[in-house]
């Protein structure tokens, strides 16, 4: 499990996750934060359904593709965490909302 | 107001070259992924106090004066800036804050930095199983750390984030070495050349030799790996000296070296080498930097592989170069200025040669023997999968991916290309060099289409000095 | 010392494979030369539209020809999955030409009621307004007027297609040489012998199949093969839960849920590089088209580059000095390749084109 051993910083931020309030440091991506939570997995694959979490939090990898503020498939460790934000479990392919839509 | 040059990533390379050039009275555009500077190696800087440096260690914070000169010098730096296309005219696009725009300048430099090889060994997907750069990332950017963590793998980060764990305080499960005993004599007519860099080498054994007092667990002679669990890593299974054994873990960290991140400078359409020492691509450059691109340049370990403070020289190398090609210095003041870098450089590569012998990663863990071994992430295809393409008759990884979709998922083919090319090439026996890599395109990173069709080309008010 | 084969078929693409497969079911002893790994490549880039709607109007004879490949396209399919495995994610759903205007609503019209007047009866389509257009794709944006329909459409995955003609004809004792670019053809005997960068190779009949490459290698057999590059963009999201039920000219969603978006036509020779400003048109449209797309991720771009002839339609052709060497050039070799498998491949077995390829020699060029 991952624990704070620097713990310098000011932990201000609060979003949901799920219905869960997670608490970050500013600053922070919001894999970091999950992962600090004890999250490990953040996603079912779309080909396979199986289960993935951050794998190199830099960027490159996409395995932490999470629902964020109702958009689909964002890389959690690329995103600055930030109070209120909605965090959700990316399940399988992004889905398309038609009700959301705006034309140009 | 018009740009000279548009540096791309904050890191040691790009900030240094950054720097170098607006002292010479360019105009400079420095774009960047990340949410604040400092690359890879020196990733979150700007926040580091004590606590960091007792941890991280000097090497790191030698990035907060590069990071601090940077932002005193007049340099237009763009923050959470993700560059998703270069073309041969000259025009960077690149996304910040859902916006994308199209830039051009007489000169870009690539200073993109490098990537962790993939560690394709069955389960490396579960959650759980990470990368030891990720491992580090977390430490610098939040202070996190795994508790009864394995770190398995060879190379010098490895040992560096291990080592900078037990600063930490925080307990490892056991450290597991994939290094090759083959390769220590084939390192050795390394050495000669390696001594200007003796202090890296001594620090290294340091590392190890605290590392074995904490008592930590060291397994070396190691054949095989596999991560136990289904769901998520249990554990990881470690054949050392032909015998298997168990080592439970909630957290595995892999790592056997890092690589350029070529997939901007090969969807640029840049000449690229393979680095048969390296075993990675490295776009061709001359020795200002410059590219088969007229007019665009590679600095730091994007480049191939030379660690931070090659970088830095590298970076102030391609800013004079750009600047003597853009008349902003005359060729004699570029190569005076260049001297010192130049000299830095030369003794940053000179323990190359040694290094990437000595830790010079397996062909089995390169190319797996586990048929059911993941080799693309994305599309989830095993070894036997991509092996049963090849069969059909192909000869290149552009004609796989098409049969099959590796490298077609999100990661572009980061983690699949090597592997898939070094797959074909042990299957139809010929040089890796000569199977070549996947034929990369925009945009780099996914771009959400309404970013596209908004796309600002050219002049944009945003960019000010 | 070369080897000899009943048929060499020269390129690897969609009309060479389909070709190739064809007849090896023949059980004719057959290789298939191909380039390398990097080549221009149409069938690697094309979009995977089994199309009906849009061929041959003003022209029965490829509307006919055509509508005869969609129309063996089922069984075509099932074949190759009964043989390999693989399924060419092949679907025929009906397929929707969509106008954001009604100028381009009336052009569409009368279109369709030339394509109609080919075919007495066989080419079926309805013109649909608005709100027609609305219940079989409720994902359409504002500016859509109305729009085409037609149930011969369908659409495949073209890389899976390839991938099962080639295993299919691979299986069937075929082989497939790459690293072959064709540089000479001699007629030698009753046959032909071939040269490669690599190997030399003798055959009784050959077929140029090669795309771009035919232009050079027609007069080799004494016949002409006046095609061009016409390039064509295309972009593609990430997987998506399905959203779009059927395909239509400018977007479709694969099997696996990728939305492939284009196309561009560009006159601009050999250039095959992604343009930041013809992708922002294409994406541009595609809003107009679909809003919701607005918010899928783009994670490819790219270019490749059509086999164009001088009229649009195929050209097919058998050497009269050289008897045992055919030609065969087109841009829609997806839509066309259960044909080429079926119905071509056998002519060339029995070394005569079928009479209603006629209208499509090259000869059709001359004044
Ligand atoms: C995870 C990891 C950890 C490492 N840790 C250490 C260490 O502790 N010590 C050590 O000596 N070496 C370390 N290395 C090696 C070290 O990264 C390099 O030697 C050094 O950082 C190279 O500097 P650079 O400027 O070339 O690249 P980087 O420092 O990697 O900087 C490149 C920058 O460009 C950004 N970027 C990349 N692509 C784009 C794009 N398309 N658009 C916008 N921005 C982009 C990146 O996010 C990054 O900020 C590590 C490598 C990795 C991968
Ligand atoms: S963890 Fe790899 S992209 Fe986020």
């Amino acid at each position: 499990m991952f624990k704070r051993v620097i713990n310098d910083a000011i932990a201000d931020v609060v979003f949901d996750f799920e219905g869960a309030k997670i608490t970050a440091r500013s600053g922070e991506s919001v894999a970091a934060a999950l992962l600090a939570d004890d999250l490990l997995s953040f996603r079912q694959t779309p080909v396979k359904d199986l289960a993935r979490g951050p794998f190199c939090m830099m960027g490159v990898c996409f395995d932490c593709l999470m629902v964020i503020d109702g958009q689909p498939n964002r890389q959690a460790c690329q995103v600055v965490a930030t109070s209120g934000m909605k965090v959700a479990r990316q399940h399988g392919a992004a889905e398309l909302n038609i009700d959301q839509a705006d034309p140009a | 107001m018009s740009i000279d040059i548009i540096i791309i990533g904050a890191g040691p390379a790009g900030m240094s070259a950054a720097i170098t050039a607006t002292e010479s009275g360019a105009k400079v555009l420095l774009l960047d992924d990340q949410p604040t500077p400092g690359g890879q190696i020196y990733r979150a800087i700007e926040a580091a106090g004590d606590k960091q440096a007792t941890i991280l260690g000097p090497e790191y914070m030698a990035g907060k004066p590069l990071a601090q000169n940077m932002r005193s010098t007049n340099i237009e730096y763009v923050a959470d800036a993700s560059v998703w296309q270069v073309t041969d005219e000259r025009e960077v696009g690149y996304s910040s804050n859902g916006q994308a725009r199209l830039v051009t300048a007489p000169a870009i430099i690539l200073a993109t930095g490098a990537m962790e090889r993939p560690f394709p060994i069955k389960g490396w997907t579960l959650p759980g199983v990470m990368m030891a750069g990720a491992a580090q990332t977390m430490l610098k950017t939040s202070g996190l750390a795994a508790e009864g963590a394995i770190f398995a793998g060879c190379g010098p980060l490895l040992y560096l984030v291990a080592h900078q764990y037990l600063q930490a305080g925080v307990k490892i499960a056991a450290i597991v070495d994939t290094t090759a005993k083959a390769n220590r004599l084939k390192a050795l007519p390394h050495i000669p050349g390696a001594l200007r860099r003796w202090d890296l080498l001594s620090k290294g054994q340091k590392w190890q030799s605290e590392i074995r007092k904490s008592g930590t667990r060291i397994i070396n002679n190691v054949r095989a790996l596999k991560v136990l669990g289904d769901t998520k890593a249990e554990g990881l299974s470690v054949n050392a000296g032909g015998t298997w054994q168990n080592i439970p873990s909630d957290h595995i960290f892999l790592h056997q070296g890092v690589v350029p991140n070529v997939n901007l400078s090969f969807a640029a359409s840049l000449d690229h080498d393979w680095d048969e020492q390296q075993l990675c691509w490295r776009p061709k450059t001359d020795q200002w930097c410059g590219t088969s691109i007229d007019g665009v340049y590679v600095a730091g370990d994007g480049g191939g592989i030379g660690g931070g403070l090659a970088a830095r020289a590298s970076g102030e190398i391609a800013a004079l170069g750009s600047l003597a090609k853009l008349g902003l210095i005359d060729t004699a003041a570029r190569d005076s200025k260049a001297k010192t870098a130049r000299t830095t450089l030369r003794r940053e590569l000179s323990i190359r040669p040694f290094l990437d012998t000595w830790f010079r990663p397996s062909d089995d863990f390169r190319v797996p023997t586990d048929d059911d071994a993941i080799i693309c992430r994305c599309e989830e295809l095993s070894l036997k999968d991509i092996r049963d393409t090849i069969e059909i008759g192909l000869v290149g990884p552009n004609q796989l991916k098409s049969f099959c979709r590796a490298g077609m998922g999100p990661c572009q083919g980061r983690f699949c290309g090597l592997t898939v090319q070094e797959l074909i090439a042990k299957q139809t026996n010929r040089p890796a060099a000569d199977v070549g890599y996947y034929r990369l395109r925009p945009p780099i990173k996914p771009l959400r289409l309404e970013e596209l069709a908004n796309l600002q080309i050219e002049e944009d008010e945003n960019i000010k000095f | 010392m070369s080897t000899s084969y009943d048929a060499i078929v020269v390129g690897g693409g969609l009309l060479g494979s389909a070709v190739g497969y064809g007849l090896a079911r023949q059980g004719l002893r057959c290789t298939i030369l191909d380039e390398g790994d990097v080549a221009y490549r149409a069938a690697r880039g094309n979009f995977g539209l089994v199309w009906v709607q849009s061929k041959g109007i003003g022209k029965p004879i490829y509307a006919d020809w055509t509508m005869g490949s969609a129309e063996r396209y089922p069984e075509f399919s099932t074949e190759l999955l009964d043989r390999t495995g693989i399924d060419t994610s092949y679907s025929a759903p009906g397929g929707i030409h969509i106008c954001l205007n009604d100028e381009e609503y009336e052009d569409r019209v009368e279109k369709m009621s030339t394509l109609t007047s080919h075919q007495n009866g066989r080419f079926k389509h309805e013109m649909l307004d608005r709100k027609a257009m609305l219940e079989r794709l409720p994902a359409l944006g504002p500016e859509v007027v109305g729009g085409s329909y037609s149930p011969h459409d369908g659409h495949v995955s073209p890389l899976y297609l390839m991938r099962s003609m080639q295993r299919a004809f691979v299986d069937l004792g075929g082989e497939i040489k790459n690293d072959n670019r064709v540089l000479d053809i001699q007629k030698s005997g009753d046959g032909f012998s071939v040269r490669t960068a690599n190997e030399n190779f003798s055959t009784a009949r050959i077929v140029l199949a090669a795309g771009l490459g035919n232009k050079a290698l027609a007069p080799m057999v004494g016949l002409e093969q006046p095609v061009r590059p016409v390039k064509g963009q295309i972009i593609v999201t990430e997987r998506q839960a399905p959203f779009l039920d059927m395909p239509t000219t400018h977007a479709r969603q694969t099997g696996e849920g990728t939305i492939m978006i284009g196309d561009s036509h560009e006159d601009i020779g050999f250039d095959i590089r992604s343009t930041p400003q013809v992708m922002q048109t294409i994406a541009n449209r595609a809003r107009r088209s679909f809003p919701v797309l607005s918010k899928a991720k783009i994670v490819r771009t790219w270019g490749a580059l059509r086999v164009m002839t001088p009229d649009g339609l195929p050209i097919y052709d058998q050497s009269e000095t050289m008897p045992g060497a055919f030609t065969a050039a087109c841009h829609s070799g997806v839509t066309l390749a259960a044909t080429h498998a079926m119905v071509y491949a056998k002519y060339v077995a029995d070394g005569q084109l079928g009479r209603e390829l006629e209208g499509l020699s090259v000869r059709r060029f001359d004044v």
